[in-house]
């Protein structure tokens, strides 16, 4: 599993001369889940070098430590062969080493100019020498060959624009490094190809740009270096010359699927249906339909950002559908809330336990009950003891490990507070369950149980719908799977067309096209 | 429903120490909350029993109560708005506005309808300060300080600038003085108000919907409670409450003015809730700790005055208890992350 082929070693750092940066066995835990285990690579300067890997192998998290955003565990770096400690990104950009994040850190308010030099502001005793921020703006602006005016409002550009603030910002501290997260993910076809130019002119300078990217075509034709992540494992680092898209989603693809997940049950061929989607739109989802039988596990794959969150909340009522309709059990899902949507058998386990799922403050009890009060309770009356006989038994069969029902939530586990979900949904016994992220930053033991629960309620009768970012929990767990990607669905694998081969081939697809 | 999916095991051994809930950390953090406000409110009092000859008088301490009775209505309702994560600062002009509405209908018409409109204006006020917080989505501070404003102006056209003297003779008189076991009945409607609020709260679905609206909003509503609807009950129960304080204490002084309640009055209803040991952020909070919470406070100006004390203390000595309130709140909250 861990079986690393290093092939362009940490070691050969001594030699080069100039400022190499180095990740030296470097391991990243979030709340005992390891998000990086040993990572080792140098950093070039001059040469672009790309992070790959599926959704969640690590890729933004080493990002985020190379520039002090986050802090490592256990291992080390060094910068042109002094150690660097970075204890906040302020130390990074100290160091010379800058972000271009996924979410871009511009102020509304400011002028471009005063963006691009926010910070660092060329000031005479507090007060911003506004002439000369210009002067050096255009400077800067020429050479990049970008076209932007000093003093229109940040606020007011595009998205592109606004990256381009960004980038002016790292070119204007002579950056030794750039850590670039997802840059092109916002931009259109022409401006990618104008950004490519820029990666291309920040290495010819003579920095060492960090690209991590979705887009396998994009990483093949910029970088020197491209090391793939897995699982928060350093796959392999290997010379760009020698890749292939072929060769690198090889690299990304993960370990055997089995006995980590419960065995498939089939589903009888004249099983009735009980979700029909046709012609589903809302933002962020275009057109789509598929149909869902009773006991069967439907996965949907894709990008993050892809758009299966928003189709699961479109679904859900949750947001505003703009055509198309969903029929539960024949029915027309009318209705526009969640509330009704509960009401007429549909669940749904959102993505983020702690913003969406739980109130965290709050009991078990409080948490489990809260979707279906109205079965323990008469005339809006709670009986307690019905509602604590409830709870325990459905605490029970989630296999939560607690105190007591009356613990604070956030006092549990992540395995056990996203149990307590499906003790909810288990309650509201629905006819529908969509489970969005189930087992995202939950522990082994309980990610087996939560697939347990998962096949059990499909094996009850239910239809289950699993949103996931790993693959191969998707394709352990389900019957068949839809593939998104740009809020539409691509494909629908189901038999032997469903291996990780051909979902990622489907969500990359757009790559290879451009 | 839930049965058929429940049963498909074997049903566990239920013990009953775990159906009764046993030692838990919640347990020692909501009795923590209430020993932060029960056991300073029982130093006080034994303070002051002992320091004020006449503070343990049954008259003084009816008194205190009869003074208290509106502010405790109004917080006792305040107390649902925060618990839901809202704020509600127009209780001080809707207690206003209600007092000249209902004096004015009192000295011309019959008394019933008097409350009826003192009550029913203070619910129009909550209604709307409710749909304006959950339709146009603004913050509840800035919606309530808004409507404080509309509603002062709209008391004052009312009144015409005017102050409203009753006579004490109406059957309006009564409503809030009537004695019983020598208790005014300002008091007893306190009482039911506290009680009713308080097994609202804790022993309804309504009430744990309300904790769960402010406990998490996103998770609440995607857990099927309707968050909106709760929000707006929140309030209309608020401003009802500051109609009906408004309708006690008119019919207990037998005057009343536009100005009467205004801010003063919205923020001592506030501190009473904090002091109380409700949560400033919303899904933690209790009615019955509300009421100790105003109490509390009363106490402190009533011992200021008995023991000869400079009645500019009053507002430090305020000032800091609200202070520690909120701090005491803030790291409790930080603790549970």
């Amino acid at each position: 599993m861990s079986s690393s082929t290093i092939e362009n070693g940490p070691q050969r750092t001594a030699d080069t001369p100039g400022g190499d940066l180095v990740v030296a066995g470097v391991s990243k835990r979030f709340g005992g889940v390891p998000a990086l285990t040993d990572i080792s690579l140098t950093i070039e300067p001059g040469k672009v070098h790309a992070l790959i890997g599926e959704n969640g192998a690590g890729k933004s998290t080493l990002g985020k430590i190379i520039s002090g955003v986050l802090q490592p565990d256990e291992g080390h770096m060094t910068l042109a062969g002094e150690p660097l400690v970075l204890r906040s990104p302020r130390e990074g950009l100290a160091h010379g080493i800058v972000t271009i994040a996924q979410e871009l850190a511009i102020v509304p308010g400011l002028t471009v100019a005063e963006n691009v030099y926010l910070g660092s502001q060329i000031a005479t005793a507090g007060f911003v020498r506004r002439r000369d921020m210009r002067r050096q703006f255009r400077e800067l602006a020429h050479h990049v060959g970008f076209d932007l005016s000093p003093d229109v409002r940040a606020g007011n550009l595009s998205t592109a624009d606004m990256q381009k603030v960004e980038i002016m910002r790292a070119l204007s501290r002579n950056a030794a490094v750039v850590v670039m997260d997802e840059p092109s993910a916002a931009l259109s076809g022409r401006e990618s190809a104008a950004l490519h130019e820029i990666i291309r002119s920040l290495a010819q300078r003579g920095s060492a740009v960090v690209l991590i990217s979705h887009f396998l075509s994009e990483v093949l034709s910029l970088s020197h270096t491209i090391t793939t992540l897995r699982d928060g494992r350093l796959v392999r680092t290997v010379d760009a010359a020698g890749a292939t898209e072929e060769s690198l989603i090889e690299g990304m693809l993960g370990r055997s699927l089995s006995s980590v997940f419960p065995e498939k049950v089939v589903v009888s061929s004249n099983a009735p249906t009980v979700l029909e989607v046709e012609h589903l739109s809302a933002p962020g989802v275009h057109d789509c339909s598929f149909v869902l039988r009773r006991g069967e596990i439907l996965g949907i794959a894709g990008l993050v950002g892809a758009g299966r969150s928003e189709l699961a909340r479109a679904i859900f009522r949750d947001a505003k559908v703009t055509s198309g309709s969903v029929r539960l059990s024949g029915r027309d899902l009318g209705g526009h809330s969640p509330h009704r949507s509960i009401n007429s058998g549909l669940a749904f386990i959102p993505e983020s336990r702690k913003a969406m799922g739980l109130m965290m403050s709050r009991s078990i009890k409080e948490n489990v009950s809260l979707s279906r009060l109205g079965s323990v309770s008469r005339l809006g009356w709670i009986a307690p003891l019905r509602e604590r006989r409830t709870v325990s038994k459905l605490m029970e069969r989630t296999t939560v490990k607690a105190s007591g029902m009356g613990q604070t939530v956030s006092m549990l586990s992540g395995g056990n507070q996203q149990k307590l979900l499906f003790a909810r949904t288990i309650m509201c016994s629905p006819a529908v369950l969509i489970a969005d992220e189930p087992t995202r930053g939950v522990d082994v033991g309980s990610k087996r149980a939560i697939y347990d629960l998962l096949a059990e309620m499909a094996q009850e009768g239910q239809g289950v719908i699993v949103i996931s970012s790993e693959l191969e929990e998707v394709l352990g767990l389900a019957h068949r799977v839809i593939v998104m990607r740009h809020g539409r669905i691509i494909t629908e694998l189901s038999g032997d067309d469903m291996n990780e081969q051909a979902v990622l081939a489907a969500a990359f697809a757009e790559t290879s096209s451009h | 429903m839930t049965e058929t999916t429940t049963e498909t095991r074997p049903a566990p051994e239920l013990d009953e120490a775990t159906l009764r809930g046993g030692f838990t950390w919640q347990r020692l953090f909501g009795s923590w909350r209430t020993a932060g406000i029960a056991i300073p409110f029982a130093i006080l009092f034994i303070i002051l029993s002992i320091s004020s000859g006449p503070f343990l008088h049954t008259t003084n301490l009816i008194n205190i109560l009869d003074q208290q009775a509106s502010t405790l209505c109004i917080a006792a309702a305040g107390t649902l708005v925060l618990i839901t994560g809202g704020i509600d600062l127009s209780v001080g002009a809707t207690y206003g506005l209600s007092t000249v509405v209902a004096g004015q209908i009192a000295a011309h018409h019959s008394p019933v309808l008097a409350i009826f409109a003192g009550i029913g204006v203070g619910v129009a006020v909550g209604l709307v300060n409710g749909l304006i917080r959950t339709i146009f989505k603004i913050n509840p501070l800035i919606t309530t300080l808004a409507m404080s404003f509309v509603i002062g102006g709209l008391a004052l056209k009312v009144s015409a600038g005017n102050l409203i003297v009753l006579s004490p003779t109406g059957g309006f008189f009564k409503f809030a003085n009537a004695q019983f076991l020598t208790v005014p009945s300002a008091v007893w409607i306190t009482v039911v108000v506290i009680t009713v609020l308080g097994l609202l709260l804790s022993r309804t679905t309504f009430g744990r919907y309300m904790v769960a609206s402010g406990g998490n909003e996103e998770a609440a509503r995607l857990a099927g409670v309707r968050v909106n609807l709760v929000r707006v009950i929140a309030f209309t129960l608020s401003g009802a409450a500051a109609g009906l304080g408004g309708v006690i204490d008119i019919s207990r002084l037998l005057s009343a003015q536009a100005a009467s309640g205004g801010n003063t009055l919205s923020f001592t209803v506030l501190a009473g809730i904090v002091v109380g040991g409700t949560s400033i952020a919303g899904g933690e909070g209790s009615v019955w700790r509300t009421g100790l919470g105003v109490l509390f406070i009363a106490l402190i100006g009533n011992g200021i005055d008995l023991l000869g004390i400079d009645p500019l203390y009053q507002n430090i000595v305020l000032g800091a208890i609200l202070l520690v309130a909120v701090g005491l709140d803030s790291w409790a909250r930080s603790r549970r992350r």
